[in-house]
């Protein structure tokens, strides 16, 4: 009776569920992150202008992130990540396009670009792949945007190993200074339904890094990024004054190649400080070379706040189709006063704070983490620029 | 002599990387208290994506740093 009794018992129990291996299907929010930030610039070798004049420039940036995630069938990670960003510009320069019809008010401009990501990760093999989709849009470029990516770890999650090829479909509208505009061409503004010339631009990216799990406090990853450009890559309302005073639209190559190759390494020095920075070495085809180094100290003043010093130096050799204003020959095929493209060091550096804890900013549980962050940057063309930005995360 | 300081440069450069590389160690997952730490991860910060914005339109140099390599933007 007893045994009867028991049988009867343990078939109506329940099964016992590993709760440490039962993953829930349901879609489910993993984290938002909002970051925001403010931009400022001051300096005098506009492009726009032919290598002199004001650079003032105002830049209000804003994204949000939303990722959801839920585990299929096969409990395999599937994560979604939808973002969008908005920034609003004003520009002094681009006022200067076409000067003779816009007032003392500085030109501006929206640009919106959203993206959509997919990613599925296989915890058992160590695998992980994913597709994107972006769009960008401002009032002379329009970009659509897709993104394959691959990741394989190593069981013992020592060692990864990433792939990320990207492309690029861009539309530039071809907008000339006022004075070299052809008769009855339009001048690109919204208000103006003349037909204005629409250029392609292409981008490929193949990234690769690869990481690496030292020891207990130190990790390193090496990293590339082969790019190559194809279409218009000049910006045609940049004025190019040649040394026998003439004048002409910025004009260079329809190709480029691109390899920037780094080392980024982490260290945590002692308990309370983490060493970060990252190397860069960066050639192209155009001439250029350039070498970056950034490094930051996250200083740990307690486990939920810490404080962020960082210096950034960035050097770079001119590409060889740059000269400032009046010094262009005029027989070159390719020109440009475009200072971004001219021999220069520069100087970033500013300090952040990050605060994180664990019952949430102000006690709300669903905001995570506050960061802030001011940087100044001074390049050696005489263009100084301060920075300020907010990253909030929420759980 | 270009060349060979080249060539030493480089062979420096790889001993380095090779000797970083083979001289891991095996660390456990309940090991990595201070590799788990949101701010060792090895990458650019989010809150950096402003930065990077401004970098790639202000210097003629790109990729690896987290923000665009070209591109998506009338960046360089």
């Amino acid at each position: 009776m007893i045994g009867l009794y028991l049988g009867i018992l343990s078939a109506f129990s329940q099964p016992v569920r590993d709760s440490a291996k039962y993953k829930s299907n349901k879609l489910q929010l993993e984290e938002i992150d909002l970051v925001s930030g403010y931009y400022r610039q001051d300096g005098n070798n506009s492009a726009v202008t032919g290598g002199i004049g004001t650079e003032k420039l105002t830049d209000f940036t804003n994204t949000i992130e939303v990722k959801l995630f839920k585990y299929d069938r096969q409990q395999r990670k599937n994560q979604f990540k939808f973002e969008l960003g908005i920034d609003h510009y004003t520009s002094a320069s681009s006022d200067k396009i076409d000067p003779k019809t816009i007032s003392s008010a500085s030109m501006d401009d929206t640009r919106v670009y959203p993206s959509l990501s997919w990613n599925r990760e296989n915890e058992k093999k160590g695998t992980s792949f994913g597709l994107t989709t972006s769009y960008s849009h401002e009032a002379d470029y329009i970009s659509y945007g897709a993104a394959f990516n691959f990741t394989k770890t190593s069981r013992d999650k020592n060692r990864e190993f990433n792939l990320a090829l990207q492309a690029f479909f861009d539309t530039w509208k071809v907008i000339y200074p006022e004075e070299l505009r052809p008769p009855d061409y339009g001048t690109g503004a919204k208000s103006d339904n003349r037909w204005v010339e629409e250029s392609p631009k292409r981008s490929f990216t193949g990234s690769l890094s690869y990481s690496q799990v030292i020891n207990k406090k130190l990790q390193v990853s090496l990293l590339a990024d082969p790019t190559y450009q194809h279409g218009l890559l000049s910006t045609t309302f940049h004025r190019v004054y040649f040394n026998n005073g003439s004048l002409r639209a910025e004009n260079l190559p329809g190709n480029k190649f691109k390899l920037p190759l780094g080392v980024r390494s982490n260290y945590f020095f002692g308990d309370h400080v983490i060493i970060r920075t990252l190397y860069r070495f960066y050639i192209d085809d155009w001439g250029m070379k350039a070498h970056t180094i950034e490094m930051e100290t996250p200083v740990k003043l307690s486990p939920f706040i810490s404080v962020s010093p960082f210096y950034r130096f960035h050097t770079q050799t001119a590409v060889d189709y740059f000269a400032p204003f009046l010094k262009n020959e005029p027989n070159q095929i390719y020109y440009s006063s475009d200072h971004d493209l001219s021999a220069l060091n520069s100087h970033f550096y500013g300090m952040g704070v990050r605060i994180s804890p664990p019952k949430g900013i102000f006690g709300s549980r669903f905001w995570n983490m506050l960061e802030i962050r001011y940087g100044h940057y001074d390049r050696s063309t005489d263009l100084h620029a301060d920075i300020v930005s907010m990253h909030l995360k929420f759980k | 002599m270009h060349l060979n300081r080249r060539v030493l440069r480089y062979s420096v450069l790889a001993s380095v990387v090779t000797t970083t590389l083979f001289s891991c160690t095996t660390v456990k997952q309940y090991q990595k208290m201070h590799l788990n730490d949101a701010e060792m991860k090895l990458s650019a910060k989010k809150i950096q994506k402003v930065e990077q914005n401004f970098q790639v339109y202000r210097e003629g140099a790109s990729g690896v740093s987290g923000g665009k390599s070209g591109g998506g933007c009338g960046c360089n």
